[in-house]
């Protein structure tokens, strides 16, 4: 790759990216604390759609080598911890990371004011990272395992659980939205 | 508040056009997923680079010394890569959309907080850098946000990251409900 396309490509890629979540109103405070607050499923249709329709593509160009799994590790304590914080920090930011950027260009002041915050939590973070390192990181960690190695049941199976129940969850909330409006 | 409803309902049916189905995104991410893994061998993420950028805040702060001397940083160093540049085209899209489908707009305090907590302005501000600060070290010590987890981990069917999906979501829930209980 040239250099010029390995900056305009991922540029590219995030200007779509940033689009998207402006025209689906995630980068919306709004949208997000309603979701959180079981009023709006926004967030719900948009990440759940996104999994589905990506998680098939992705597994079949798996299966074609055209390209490979990028799997985090499961840390658990880890995982579960920061989990717990960031789903605390989402509802008094009202942003998720991604997001917030995107609300930051579409004229939200108080969502820059949060990046800022991000600035100092990623600094916290660097900081703390030696005792974060040897006291949590290290509990639990089951390396990069995904669900069909630890319960046997295989890809495709997952996807057709995920997307039946998807399916079924998003038109519950279609019919009661619709009955509302 | 009656003025505040009449404008609503007029422009209900544009703001009706002018959002796209979250399905249809969703889709759209789903799409873009597949090039980001086949083409760019990066998926989807944002808070790795976030981290990466930090470090040039921490300079001033904790000194360049300090910086280099970093353990976290020595693994996740400043450079322009695809994650970078991949943030600095999120507000452009975002900026882009909303210009053209005409919901620019500054906002100081969201609607729904204001109904909460009211008109205040520096009480907004001060949450949302509180907020930040835990969002950011929360997304740093799980590994991944609502991107790199959720959707990229979230799709590859990775165990952490439904683990993440599901703390994060049920916390929300929980948080939420306390902080918008109707006192």
């Amino acid at each position: 790759m040239t250099a010029i396309i390995a900056v305009l490509g991922p540029i590219l890629m995030g200007t779509l990216f940033g689009f998207l979540l402006q025209r689906g109103r995630v980068t919306s405070c709004n949208v997000i604390e309603d979701q959180f607050r079981l009023r709006d499923f926004t967030v719900l249709k948009v990440m759940g759609t996104a999994i589905i329709v990506g998680g098939l593509g992705v597994l079949l160009l798996i299966d074609t080598g055209g390209t490979k799994y990028y799997v985090k590790d499961a840390n658990m304590l880890g995982v579960a911890l920061g989990a717990a914080l960031f789903g605390i920090g989402m509802v008094v930011y009202g942003y998720c990371p991604g997001t917030a950027l995107g609300a930051i260009a579409t004229g939200s002041v108080h969502a820059l004011v949060g990046a800022l915050g991000m600035i100092v939590g990623a600094i916290l973070y660097a900081l703390s990272f030696d005792w974060v390192k040897s006291h949590v990181l290290n509990a639990w960690a089951l390396g990069k395992v995904r669900l069909p190695d630890v319960t046997g049941i295989p890809d495709m199976a997952w996807f057709a659980i995920l997307a039946v129940g998807a399916a079924a969850f998003f038109w519950r909330v279609e019919t009661s939205e619709a009955k509302k409006a | 508040m009656t003025a505040y409803a009449e404008t609503l309902a007029r422009q209900a049916p544009r703001v009706r056009r002018v959002n796209w189905s979250p399905y249809l995104v969703g889709a759209g991410i789903g799409v873009l997923s597949w090039v980001a893994f086949a083409v760019f061998g990066d998926p989807l993420g944002v808070t790795t680079a976030y981290s990466r950028i930090a470090s040039i805040f921490a300079v001033p702060v904790i000194g360049a010394d300090a910086v280099a001397a970093n353990s976290y940083w020595k693994s996740m160093p400043l450079k322009w890569d695809y994650g970078v540049w991949f943030l600095v085209g999120i507000p452009l899209g975002a900026f882009m959309s909303a210009v053209t489908s005409g919901t620019w707009r500054i906002e100081l305090v969201p609607e729904v907080w204001k109904e909460r907590f009211g008109p205040s302005v520096v009480k907004r501000f001060a949450a949302a850098f509180l907020g930040g600060i835990v969002i950011m070290y929360g997304a740093r010590l799980a590994g991944g946000c609502t991107s790199g987890h959720g959707i990229s981990g979230g799709l590859q069917l990775a165990v952490s990251s439904w683990v993440f999906l599901g703390v994060m979501f049920a916390t929300g829930l929980a948080v939420s409900a306390v902080l918008f209980r109707k006192s």
